[in-house]
């Protein structure tokens, strides 16, 4: 049975469709990456998949139970975890303030993941104490990381986890993101890098105008010429 | 000296006290507004509510206070704030909520508080009538007189029963909204739903759970501070834009959505309010004789009459809106 | 609602058969009136739901326009009504006939002097001082030429008010008050527009609350230029009075005054919505950014159009201020002249001249008729208390029975939020989601 299983989703705001059908399956410890042109749907996905968006048609199974349309707390119970792509820190409050609200519907796991989570993203630990508004964008991601995998989610889904970072800070998150992955979480995530994405990617997919253009392993359509040239940027 | 006696008497125990109250009452001003978005009118009336919880069980039980020592009214404080919360967590339910399914604009939230304003004044008055009543059913307000142990000096500092509770109370509450907002998990989430409400849910935090405990809060609060206003009075069932004005001023001070702010704010406005209507020639007096003679001192130097003392958090929330409407603290909200 | 995004201008014309049946309920419930409470009574009733028609027009621009909540029409009103009273009553030869005038003016300028002095020590960094210098010195005299001014003041109008009562009025027509209470109404919109209208729309709704308690307070407390809570009567009328005419007649012939000037305000409100101004207001409103981005000067046009919709809340004021022949500063109440003005709005349809219209008289005529039925009904309740359980009734119910219609306001204007946001007759053209 797959993690996720999402089936010809249909979505969008105030009565305007987004989302045309689209369809993604991911497997436990698997690594999903969303590609696309601007507008295509990739944030949106990652949205309807956490809740956040209306789903009119369609259904999302996690681990084979339907879950489309449920409030975002209950997804977080159930072991999903979602990172956004702007404003994804409490500017006013400390980095390990930032981390507890992850494990807000946990809070037994406070003390173990918070050790863990510094262990991780060791920048974090001498900031404890900073609001999160004072860190750099890497530092911030890895905060908005951080909080995500408080609540120890099965599924992580990620938007743009590299978007207006440098080179040296981008390389540094495809790494966490590839050792989150290696213990035991499986990603789904939206990135413009799509080459570098995709070549850690178990699963990729190239969604234009709300539907799914490829699907395929990542290796398999960084090497398709048709996605490299229309998508790829040759 | 005796003039500064005077002057603490009137300045210093008097701005305490009033700073005290508007302290108290633009901190749950503050919070609703840095989770919900919006200017609650309807907090004055919430305070009176307060109030007038503690009057009716005082009144009930005149008794319940003398068996511990304390007035009884102090007695019935915890009961009405658990009333007032209760009141604040229902009327979100019946009028706010709906709206904010809706998803309409802040404003339309303003004048809805504005109705349930209009309708807790009429429910109030209705069953306590238009004039002022004592919350010292049974009891005797004591005044304490204490001597300044120096030569010269015949006036003594007052201070009465009422105010030493509610400096008591004052630091009692905002110590606990402090451990609250920085150690309690529920605090902590307020505090990220402030920040950032869509990351908050996202984070699984129930937003509808810390709407409520936000409406507790600001009641709970509310009955203090209206409960307090009247121990150190009386209860006045109109007093609710007289005092929706200061605490507005005080929590926009501090800038919106910062507690720590509204605090300072409600004693910055509540020291001017009192400076503004202290006559200032007292203080000059004991100078008359050695000031020249085309100088002659009037009696009255107050900035402003006592009737015109709500111009005076106006022309701070004026001077505070042109010179910088993010607050001295920098709010979030302008 | 249908889909289209035109105007309404370009909608195709229907019968208006809601606003028709609408109107011909609103002329039965009049015609009730009059033949239940008689012929004097009810054209008074007419004259002050004209009255309150000029204020929700007023404020149906500034909310329906513009969605820009006036939460005090009530001090607009009171400044209308107290250019009324000093414009139209008698001169005081008692004040004029004594030196007091020339003290009064002497004052004034006193204070124009110390203005003028303040703004000139806030302009010594352009001398070299240093800014924080500048601005301690600024502050410094301006705190002491106040109490200089003030305290000079305080011994002027206590004078006049021992030896001459009150400054009292011109003398002149009612009319000069009118547009003067309407320009004193548009100057302090301004100001408060100046402050507020750039930021958040709630600091709008508490600046005009304090500003309209502020004048009230003004107006009950200056005994000098107001007798205070000595009030002022009578105030003469612009056509002849009750006492030629008798009382039907002479409060018909104030009616078509007050008709003729709704009249004019409707038509030229009515032009201005369809001009390109009006479209402009109302982008704003809808979408602030896109209007920002078309280059739109948004504080400009917001301003003017609070400043008009306090002009027309201060004529309001001085006519209704005129017809009731009193000016008493405590009689202004936020209920009887916010709370009551923001519910005809909300509920006739706000951003609709003719909804506002209706909903004017209609809330009016409820509003009066109430007063009669909460004290009949708080009567039935203590005659049936007092059979079955012997209950002790307060004595002042009366007054007690007016709390009962605070009540209903607050109730009415929530429930008509939540239920009937547009109003009984919505703005029509099609709003941009």
């Amino acid at each position: 049975m797959p993690l996720l299983d999402a089936r010809d989703v249909h979505g969008g705001y105030g009565g305007m469709n987004i989302l045309n059908g689209v369809d993604m399956a991911i497997e436990a410890n698997e690594i999903g990456v969303i590609v696309g042109p601007n507008g295509a749907g990739k944030s949106t996905m990652l949205k309807a998949i956490f809740g956040l968006l209306h789903v009119s048609q369609g259904e999302i199974l996690l681990r084979g139970e339907p879950i489309q349309n449920r409030p975002t707390n209950k997804l977080v119970q159930q072991g999903m975890g979602f990172v956004p792509q702007e404003y994804n820190v409490f500017p006013s409050l400390t980095v390990q303030e930032n981390l507890e609200m992850g494990a807000f519907l946990k809070p037994d796991n406070v003390k173990r993941m918070l050790a863990r989570i510094f262990e991780f993203f060791p920048p974090l630990l001498e900031k404890r104490h900073q609001p999160a508004g004072e860190l750099s964008g890497g530092q911030r991601q890895m905060v908005a990381m951080g909080r995500a995998l408080m609540a120890e989610p099965d599924l992580l889904l990620l938007d743009e986890p590299t978007a207006g970072l440098s080179p040296l800070y981008m390389n540094e998150i495809f790494e966490r993101v590839k050792e989150i992955n290696a213990a035991g979480v499986g990603i789904l995530m939206v990135e413009q890098n799509a080459k570098q994405a995709l070549a850690i990617a178990d699963k990729g997919f190239v969604l234009a105008a709300g539907q799914n253009r490829f699907t395929d392993s990542g290796a398999a359509l960084l090497a398709d010429p048709e996605v490299a040239r229309s998508f790829l940027g040759g | 000296m005796n003039e500064f006696v005077f002057f603490i008497n009137n300045v210093v125990i008097a701005g305490s006290v009033t700073g005290s109250i508007y302290a108290i009452g633009a901190v749950g001003v503050t919070l609703i507004f840095s989770i919900m978005r919006f200017a609650h009118f309807a907090h004055g009336d919430m305070m009176t509510f307060g109030a007038f919880m503690v009057l009716l069980l005082t009144t009930l039980f005149p008794q319940a206070g003398a068996a511990l020592g304390v007035p009884t009214p102090l007695i019935m404080l915890p009961l009405a704030m658990v009333l007032t919360a209760a009141l604040a967590v229902g009327l979100d339910r019946a009028f706010y909520k709906p709206l904010r399914a809706h998803g309409v604009k802040p404003i339309v939230f303003v004048i809805a508080s504005l109705g349930v304003t209009l309708m807790l004044q009429g429910l109030i008055r209705l069953f306590a009538g238009t004039g002022g009543q004592s919350l010292y059913v049974d009891d005797r307000k004591e005044i304490f007189r204490l001597a300044v142990p120096l030569e010269g000096v015949r006036v003594p500092v007052v201070v009465t029963e009422p105010q030493l509770y509610l400096f008591v109370l004052t630091i009692v509450a905002v110590v606990g909204l402090h451990l609250f907002l920085s150690r309690s998990r529920l605090g902590k989430a307020m505090r990220a739903m402030s920040d950032n409400p869509d990351l908050a849910q996202a984070s699984g935090i129930n937003t509808n759970t810390i709407v409520a405990v936000t409406w507790v809060i600001a009641g709970g609060l509310a009955a203090i501070a209206g409960t307090l206003l009247s121990l150190d009075v009386t209860f006045k069932p109109d007093l609710s834009f007289f005092l929706l004005l200061p605490i507005f001023a005080a929590a926009i001070v501090g800038g919106v959505g910062h507690p720590y702010g509204a605090i300072a704010g409600g004693f910055v406005v509540g020291f001017a309010e009192t400076l503004a209507v202290f006559n200032w020639s007292v203080l000059l007096r004991p100078f008359r004789d050695s000031l020249p003679e085309w100088l002659s001192l009037p009696g009255n130097l107050a900035f402003v009459g006592t009737e015109y003392k709500i111009v005076v958090p106006f022309f701070i929330l004026v001077v505070i809106l042109v010179w910088r409407p993010t607050g001295i603290f920098k709010g979030k909200v302008i | 609602m249908d889909k289209t995004t035109t105007d309404s201008v370009a909608a195709p014309r229907r019968f208006p058969l809601r606003e028709v049946i609408l109107f011909l309920v609103l002329l039965a419930a009049v015609l009730g009136v009059y033949a239940l409470m008689g012929a004097a009574y009810s054209t008074r009733m007419l004259v002050e739901a004209g009255c309150y028609a000029i204020l929700a027009l007023g404020l149906t621009i500034q909310w329906g326009y513009a969605g820009q909540f006036n939460a005090g029409v009530m001090g607009f009103v009171a400044l209308g009504g107290f250019c009324a009273m000093s414009f139209s009553v008698p001169v005081n030869e008692a004040f004029w006939d004594s030196e007091l005038p020339g003290e009064l003016g002497r004052v004034l300028l006193y204070s124009v002097g110390a203005v003028l002095l303040v703004v000139g020590a806030s302009r010594l960094d352009r001398l070299g001082v240093p800014k924080r210098l500048r601005t301690l010195i600024a502050v410094l005299l301006a705190v002491v030429l106040y109490l200089v001014v003030i305290s000079a003041f305080r011994e002027v109008t206590d004078q006049i008010e021992s030896r001459a009562g009150f400054v009292g009025g011109l003398g002149l027509p009612s009319w000069v008050g009118w547009i003067v209470g309407g320009a004193l109404a548009g100057g302090v919109g301004y100001f408060i527009g100046r402050v507020c209208l750039g930021l958040r729309s709630d600091y709008l709704a508490i600046a005009t609350l304090g500003i309209a308690e502020i004048i009230k307070a003004f107006l009950k407390n200056s005994d000098w230029l107001t007798r205070g809570t000595a009030t002022v009567s009578p105030l003469p009328w612009p056509v002849p009075g009750p006492i030629e005419l008798g009382f039907t007649l002479a409060r018909a012939l104030y009616f078509s005054v007050t008709a003729v000037l709704i009249a004019v305000i409707f038509f030229l409100l009515h032009r201005a919505y369809h001009a390109p101004w009006g479209r402009m207001i109302r982008a704003i409103r809808d979408n602030e950014v896109a209007a920002a981005a078309m280059g739109k000067t948004i504080n400009r046009r917001r301003l003017e159009i609070f400043v008009l919709g306090c002009i027309l809340m201060g004529i309001g004021g001085a006519v209704l201020a005129n017809f009731n022949g009193l000016f008493d500063p405590q009689g202004y109440l936020p209920l009887n002249h916010t709370f009551l003005v923001l519910v005809m709005v909300i509920l006739g349809g706000p951003g609709n001249n003719l909804g506002t219209l209706f909903g004017a008289v209609a809330v009016y005529i409820i509003w009066l008729m109430s007063e009669p039925l909460a004290l009949f009904l708080m009567e039935l309740a203590v005659s049936f208390g007092e059979n079955a359980f012997g209950w002790d009734a307060p004595t002042n119910l009366d007054s007690r029975a007016l709390q009962a219609r605070v009540f209903v306001i607050g109730l009415l204007i929530t429930l008509v939020l939540r239920f009937a946001p547009k109003g009984l007759l919505p703005e029509k053209a099609k709003q941009i989601a």
